[in-house]
C-alpha cells in the first residue's frame, strides 16, 4: 500500500519512479502485481485520437461602442454564440458552408498555433450594447481566454467498425471497404488511460492531467459516461463505456497534440492528445495497469447495419497484429487512434513527473458506478 | 526487367488497342493496375510491365511514336510526411500494402514502390496529406 502523499513527496525527493502502461504490460510478463507495486509509483497513460465532441470557449475582448454578439463567425464558420455579449464557444465539428474540410477544429488549432483568425460579428442593437455588426482579426494575443472544454473525450474502449454490404461507407470510423474489406478500431490499446483503471478508483473528477501539451484538468464524467455496461475477466468493459469531460487553457496548448482532421463525406473532427498518471496504491491497481493489448477485448460491430449489431468479439493485440479473422475471413485492420503520437505523450508526461513539474491529484468526487445510456424516444 | 508506369493517352488515342500491341509485338506481360479511360478525353493506365530490357525499349519507344506520355508510377502519390500523425487510418484502405504501420514503432512506412495509385488513401487521410501528382 502507498498513499498519494507518499507517491508525491517521492516525485519532489526526485526518488519516484514513473513507468508508461506499455512497459508495465511488458513487466507483468515477468513479474506479479505485488512485485510490480514494490518497483514502480507511477504509470503514465495516453491516447491521441480523433474526438469530437470537443470545442473551445473564447472571449474576443469588447469595443467600443460594445456589441451583444448574437450571431459569430470565424473564418466564415458560424460559432455558438448563445452567450453573454463577447463570449462564443467553437464546436470542434462546426462547419465552414463553403468549405466541408473546414471547420471549428481548424480554427481551435489555428489559434493555438498563433495564426491570425477573422472574427465577424452581427447583433440587434440595445440600449447598453449599441453596435450592430463588428469585424476584427484575432490571435491568442488579442483575447482574453481560450480555455478548451470538452464534453467527451477518451473514450474508455470503443466498438471496432466492419460493412458488410456491398458499397463503401464513409464514416467518423474512417473509410469502411465493402464486403468486410477492412476493419477500424480507435484506441491506444494497453496505454489508453481509463483501460488501465477499468473502475475509475484514481481517476475522477479534479484529475490534473495532460492535455494537448498542457495541464489540464477532468472537469466531470463526460457526456454519454457508462459505467454499467459488460465487462470481461478482466474487468475492462467490452465496448464503449466511461468517457471524461476535460478542460484546459488553449493558450498553452501545442498544435502537435491538437489536430483538426477530416473524415471523408463525415466532416470536421480534432485529435485531441490526453496524458494520464496513475499512482500505484496498491496490488489492485499494480494488477490493472499490468492489463496487456491480450487481455482487452472489443464487439465488432457492423456499420452497414442500423443500430450497427455485434458480430464478433476481438482483442486488441489482434487488432494490432493487422488482421482479424471474422467468418472465416482474413480482414486487415487499422486503428484510427495514433499509439505512436500516444507514445510521445506517455513519455512527455513521465519527463514532466521527473523534473517535478507535474504533482498527482486526489480525485475530489469519483464517478458514478451505476450510469447508464438513455436513447431518445422519437415523438415524430 | 519489371516497370510500373502511367500511359497518358491523348484524346485521340483513346480508342487505339495499345495493350494489345504491346502483348503481341513486343512480347510484353501486362498487368493493368488502375484505369481511367473515357473515350474522347484523355486517359491513364497504371500498369505494371514485364519483359526482357531490349523488347522493353521498342515497346516504350511504340508508344512514345503514338503520343503516349510514359511516366514512372512511383510520382504519383505524395504524402507530406512531416505533417502525419501516424494514426494508420490510410493503412486500412491500402491493399498493395504501400502504406502499413511497423508493428513496433507504429509508425506509418510508405512504400512508393508498391502504390498502384489506387487514390483510396487520397480520402482516408484525415488529415488529407495525400496528393496526386499527374504531371
Amino acid at each position: 500500500m502507498k498513499s498519494l502523499e507518499e507517491i508525491n513527496q517521492k516525485i519532489l525527493s526526485g526518488d519516484a519512479v514513473v513507468m508508461t502502461a506499455e512497459e508495465v504490460s511488458r513487466m507483468s510478463l515477468e513479474y506479479t502485481p505485488s512485485e510490480i507495486l514494490k518497483k514502480v509509483d507511477i504509470v503514465t497513460t495516453a491516447t491521441f485520437a480523433p474526438m469530437c465532441s470537443s470545442g473551445m470557449f473564447i472571449n474576443f475582448g469588447h469595443t467600443d461602442p460594445p456589441i451583444r454578439m448574437e450571431r459569430i463567425t470565424l473564418n466564415n464558420v458560424p460559432v455558438h454564440a448563445g452567450l453573454a455579449a463577447v463570449d462564443a464557444y467553437i464546436g470542434a465539428t462546426e462547419n465552414s458552408p463553403f468549405n466541408e474540410r473546414y471547420g471549428g477544429a481548424n480554427i481551435i488549432e489555428e489559434l493555438i498555433s498563433g495564426k491570425e483568425v477573422k472574427l465577424k460579428a452581427w447583433a440587434k442593437g440595445t440600449d447598453c450594447y449599441p453596435e450592430t455588426e463588428v469585424e476584427a482579426v484575432i490571435t491568442k494575443n488579442t483575447v482574453n481566454e481560450m480555455i478548451l472544454f470538452n464534453p467527451r473525450n477518451a473514450y474508455q474502449n470503443y466498438p471496432c467498425a466492419v460493412n458488410s454490404s456491398g458499397k463503401i461507407l464513409y464514416t467518423y470510423m474512417g473509410s469502411l471497404l465493402p464486403d468486410l474489406g477492412n476493419a477500424t478500431f480507435s484506441t491506444s490499446g494497453e496505454l489508453s488511460p481509463l483501460l488501465n483503471d477499468p473502475y475509475l478508483r484514481t481517476i475522477g473528477i479534479g484529475t490534473r492531467i495532460f492535455l494537448c501539451g498542457t495541464q489540464g484538468y477532468i472537469s466531470w464524467y463526460g457526456t454519454q459516461c457508462r459505467t454499467s455496461g459488460e465487462r470481461n475477466e478482466f474487468g475492462v468493459p467490452v465496448a464503449n463505456s466511461a468517457t471524461l469531460a476535460v478542460i484546459g487553457n488553449a493558450r498553452e496548448m501545442n498544435s502537435n497534440y491538437i489536430k483538426a482532421a477530416y473524415f471523408e463525406k463525415y466532416g470536421v473532427t480534432i485529435f485531441i492528445g490526453i496524458g494520464i498518471p496513475i499512482p500505484l496504491l496498491d496490488k489492485d491497481m499494480a494488477a490493472a495497469v499490468s492489463v496487456r493489448n491480450d487481455q482487452i477485448h472489443t464487439k465488432v460491430c457492423d456499420y452497414s447495419i442500423p443500430g450497427h449489431p455485434e458480430i464478433g468479439r476481438v482483442n486488441y493485440a489482434q487488432l494490432f497484429s493487422g488482421y482479424i479473422n471474422l467468418k472465416n475471413r482474413k480482414i486487415r485492420t487499422a486503428s484510427l487512434s495514433s499509439v505512436y503520437t500516444s507514445r510521445l505523450i506517455a513519455d512527455e508526461l513521465r519527463s514532466w513527473i521527473k523534473n517535478k513539474k507535474f504533482l498527482l491529484t486526489q480525485p475530489l468526487e469519483l464517478f458514478p458506478q451505476d450510469k447508464n445510456l438513455n436513447s431518445l424516444q422519437r415523438s415524430l | 526487367m519489371k516497370k510500373r508506369l502511367v500511359l497518358t493517352f491523348p484524346a485521340n488515342r483513346v480508342e487505339d488497342p495499345i495493350v494489345y500491341h504491346l502483348i503481341k509485338d513486343f512480347d510484353v506481360l501486362v498487368n493493368i493496375l488502375n484505369a481511367d479511360i473515357t473515350p474522347g478525353r484523355e486517359g491513364k493506365l497504371l500498369v505494371e510491365l514485364k519483359a526482357p530490357s531490349d523488347n522493353m525499349a521498342k515497346a516504350e519507344e511504340f508508344m512514345l511514336h503514338r503520343n503516349i506520355k510514359l511516366s514512372p508510377a512511383i510520382k504519383n502519390i505524395l504524402l507530406r510526411e512531416n505533417e502525419c500523425v501516424h494514426c494508420g487510418s490510410c493503412s486500412a484502405v491500402c491493399f498493395a500494402d504501400a502504406l502499413r504501420m511497423d508493428i513496433k514503432t507504429r509508425k506509418l512506412i510508405f512504400s512508393p514502390d508498391k502504390c498502384i495509385a489506387c487514390e483510396l488513401c487520397l480520402k482516408a487521410c484525415p488529415l488529407n496529406l495525400f496528393s496526386l501528382n499527374l504531371a
